[in-house]
């Protein structure tokens, strides 16, 4: 039996629900990863996940095999991420997440967290763009499939990686001067 | 080049570590959801439609492994969730009001030692726990995953959908299983149950300003501001402490801290719809300083002629709030709430981001079962949907509303504001137009780790409403129950306090809290600025601590060239002018009282002294000297008055737990 992802999710599309719960089974994990490193927050990602699943069945109606499922489902994963920013970016709490350096600065003490706030001090250095091609790029993900994924051109990808690298450099230079 | 490919790996390796694991409950849940919404979209309503069971392979396992990895932590928070449960099997009922507060065993009282876990489980994992302490947000995590675990034990039935699983579903939960398995989460070094240890952002917003400064009199003799009956930030401040760790500077708000206790001020008389009285007594942390204290005693109301109430409940039924200590402590406070309302009173529900819309139809109080079974339908999920929550509350509360009628929007949420309205000025706007309609808006804040401080603070204030958190049943019972009328009727409104001080009598001072609530001279007689509430038979207090002229605790000196100060004739230490409405009224009416030198200290001055030093310790000690934590506690242990309720035994063992976090 073929059970790869892209005939599990042709399968859901024509209506095999059976073949629906399975790939999201199996996919649900790396979809929460991608959705924390897309917002920076558990309870963002949480409601974000839950909102990609809520819409997933009908979503995947129109899936036809043309890129890998997870490509696409990546892609939908980055769009409820944009609208979901979009809906909360007039609201005051705006800077969240990633957003919130400040405040984990001034939360978290231990060395753990140091890491996390340095990752957290990177992500946020970054303009939501370039934060969201590094969020995809460290999930493993190729530059091609970035760039199909966010519906850019593959020079765009190594662009945006570029610039996300000189930021990260400058950070770290600024870091070494203190 | 390498520099930046190292960078890179770095930010990798700190991105999987900072990456959570799904939590096992939501992930259930959400798959369901997805199912669910898949079957619904084949319009099949056969075997295909699956069920919120979960799948008892696998995950179960998975927590088991993770208490075992994570011993130390695990039993601290197994313990909380064992509370959190038991909570909420309890259901409403009388004798649970006799509840004690639910708390960390080992983390109240006069332990210092915050890190200790429980005997029962090795030690292994000491220094993990104990940087875990620290970071109550990790804490809080940890108590979500393992009470939601035994939530479903704990809840009623669960829904009649759950069928034996078919074949075809077990099937389906094979491969992932599998593949689970198969993932040793990719290039990482650490194994998955490190992830969860990370502590993620906090990401809450607290409302403040800077801490007031002194005043010099001869410079600046006039202070204005709005009085404040919001208790929020006592009630966040107690939660942090009791959690472990001391609450965020900003997250204190001194005024808040006083007007949490009842001060008993004598009652109004007259027609005067309370009370103003001053005292000026000794300052505890400087002797050569006086506090001049202020106090405001709203009537109570005979309430047995009470206007018929209009309430709506708006409830964010977000992803987030299915925490023990959100819905679920939503619907117990509620349900507890609901035993005030008289017959003739009505409720309606408004969900936002979730179950869209109505989902109570305005009912009356009498019909408890009908508004019960609402509230407990009530379940953290589904889409969210960009509601106008908060225009519907409020055409409900309109339609609802009569001649003669009081109306109310309840807002709970963990810090979800997405109501609708997206501009927060906007928002801002259309809730002090709603206002003046009539209905008012308050707001009850459940959870931590994302509670919005700031725009709870900033809506309450615009819908003339209160802000309070509600972290525990007791918490529900004194906002909900004791305090009831308070925080539903406006006895007086944009009530603002002017204070003129005296230069040859003060040479200094300075507003102890009140930071957010500062209003501009001018504001004071211009009466479409606006202010805070009095609600029925609530207390409000003010403190000034002033530097006499000739006192050696003056910390500026006198200006050489400046007018002598005009003598007036006065020895009055300055003049107090309090303006306020009638509820519905447009213009203001003034009260003005003298300050003199020679009032006695006035009843509950110690206990309110206390309070403004606790509050200063958490938040800025700069004016305290050598006055410290064990000066603070004896003062409070020395006040503690009556104390019906408990809440200063209470509020003493919580600074005594202050003082080992603050020492540590």
């Amino acid at each position: 039996m073929d059970t790869s992802d892209e005939s599990l999710a042709k399968a859901a599309a024509g209506g095999d629900a059976v073949a629906f719960s399975t790939l999201l089974e199996r996919r649900y994990d790396q979809l929460f990863a991608l959705c924390f490193r897309l917002t920076g927050s558990r309870a963002e990602a949480e409601d974000l996940t839950q909102d990609i699943c809520a819409a997933l069945p009908a979503k995947i109606s129109r899936f036809r095999g043309e890129s890998r499922f997870m490509t696409w489902l990546y892609r939908v994963a980055v769009n409820a991420a944009h609208d979901r920013r979009r809906r909360q970016s007039t609201r005051s709490r705006a800077a969240e997440g990633w957003g919130d350096w400040e405040k984990s600065r001034q939360a978290e003490m231990s060395e753990t967290a140091a890491q996390v706030d340095w990752l957290t001090a990177a992500m946020r250095s970054l303009p939501e763009q370039l934060r969201d091609t590094l969020a995809l790029v460290l999930d493993e993900v190729t530059h091609a499939q970035a760039a199909e994924i966010l519906d850019v051109s593959e020079g765009t990808i190594s662009w945006r990686m570029s610039e996300a690298k000189k930021h990260l450099r400058r950070m770290r230079e600024e870091e070494e001067q203190v | 080049m390498t520099d930046d490919l190292d960078t890179l790996d770095e930010l990798k390796s700190a991105m999987h570590a900072a990456t959570p694991a799904p939590d096992p409950a939501r992930r259930a849940q959400d798959l369901a959801l997805a199912q669910k919404n898949f079957a619904d979209l084949q319009g099949s309503t056969s075997e295909s439609r699956l069920t919120s069971e979960r799948p008892k392979t696998g995950l179960r396992r998975g927590l088991g492994k993770m208490i075992d990895v994570l011993s130390s932590r695990a039993g601290l928070t197994a313990t909380t969730a064992l509370i959190a449960v038991t909570f909420v099997t309890l259901g409403p009922g009388s004798d649970l009001l006799q509840l004690p507060r639910p708390s960390l065993p080992g983390l109240t009282g006069s332990t210092p030692e915050l890190a200790v876990a429980p005997k029962d489980v090795e030690m292994s994992a000491g220094e993990i726990a104990d940087q875990l302490a620290k970071t109550e947000s990790a804490r809080n995590r940890g108590v979500t995953y393992l009470a939601e675990e035994e939530a479903p034990l704990a809840q009623a039935a669960p829904a009649p959908s759950a069928e034996i699983a078919t074949t075809a579903q077990l099937r389906s939960v094979e491969p992932s299983a599998l593949s689970r398995m198969q993932q040793p989460a990719a290039g990482l070094a650490a194994p998955s149950e490190d992830r969860i240890a990370v502590p993620e952002a906090n990401t809450e917003a607290y409302a403040n300003e800077d801490p007031n400064p002194v005043q010099v009199t001869a410079e600046n003799p006039v202070s204005t501001f709005s009085i404040d009956v919001d208790t929020a930030s006592y009630a966040l401040a107690r939660n942090s402490i009791q959690r472990g760790v001391l609450p965020h500077t900003d997250a204190v708000r001194i005024e808040e801290m006083i007007n949490y206790f009842n001060y008993g001020y004598f009652a109004p008389d007259g027609d005067m719809p309370f009370s103003v009285s001053t005292g000026v007594m000794q300052t505890p942390w400087n002797p050569g300083t006086q506090l001049v204290h202020i106090g405001i005693q709203g009537e109570l109301p005979a309430m047995a002629n009470r206007p018929p109430l209009n309430l709506v409940f708006l409830i964010d039924t977000s992803g987030s709030m299915q925490d023990p200590d959100k819905l679920p402590l939503l619907k117990q406070s509620f349900t507890l709430m609901l035993s005030q309302l008289r017959p003739e009173d009505q409720v309606a529900i408004v969900t936002y981001a979730g179950s869209a819309g109505q989902v109570l139809e305005p009912t009356p109080a009498s019909d408890r079962k009908t508004i019960l079974a609402a509230l407990n339908r009530l379940e953290a999920g589904g889409s969210t949907a960009g509601q106008a929550g908060l225009q519907q509350a409020y055409d409900v509360a309109q339609g609802m509303s009569e001649e003669g009628e009081v109306s109310r929007v309840i807002l709970a949420t963990d810090g979800d504001f997405n109501v609708g309205l997206s501009d927060p000025q906007a928002l801002k706007d259309y809730i002090a137009d709603k206002r003046e309609t009539g209905t008012y808006l308050s707001v009850l804040g459940f959870g931590r780790g994302n509670l919005d401080d700031a725009t709870m603070q900033a809506l309450a204030q615009n819908g003339n409403g209160q802000a309070a958190y509600i972290d525990t049943l007791s918490e529900a019972q004194k906002v909900l129950v004791d305090q009831l009328s308070g925080a539903l009727f406006a006895i007086a409104e944009d009530v603002k306090i002017q204070v003129e001080f005296n230069p040859a009598t003060v040479a200094e001072y300075r507003l102890i809290g009140y930071e957010t609530r500062a209003l501009r001279r001018e504001d004071f007689n211009n009466d479409k600025v606006d202010a805070g509430e009095i609600g029925a038979g609530t207390s409000v207090t003010a403190i000034y601590e002033v530097t006499p002229v000739g006192s050696d605790a003056r910390l500026t000196d006198p200006l050489r060239y400046s007018a002598v100060a005009t003598e007036g004739g006065s020895d009055e230490l300055g003049f107090l002018r309090l303006r306020y409405k009638e509820p519905g009224e447009s213009t203001s009416q003034l009260i003005e009282a003298p300050i003199t030198a020679d009032l006695p200290p006035m009843e509950g001055t110690g206990w309110a002294a206390a309070m403004a030093g606790f509050g200063q310790l958490l938040r800025d000690d700069s004016y305290l000297g050598d006055w410290g934590w064990d000066q603070a506690i004896a003062l409070a242990n020395a006040n503690r008055g009556a104390d019906p309720y408990g809440y200063r035994a209470e509020a003493v063992q919580v600074m005594r737990l202050a003082q080992s976090l603050a020492a540590r």
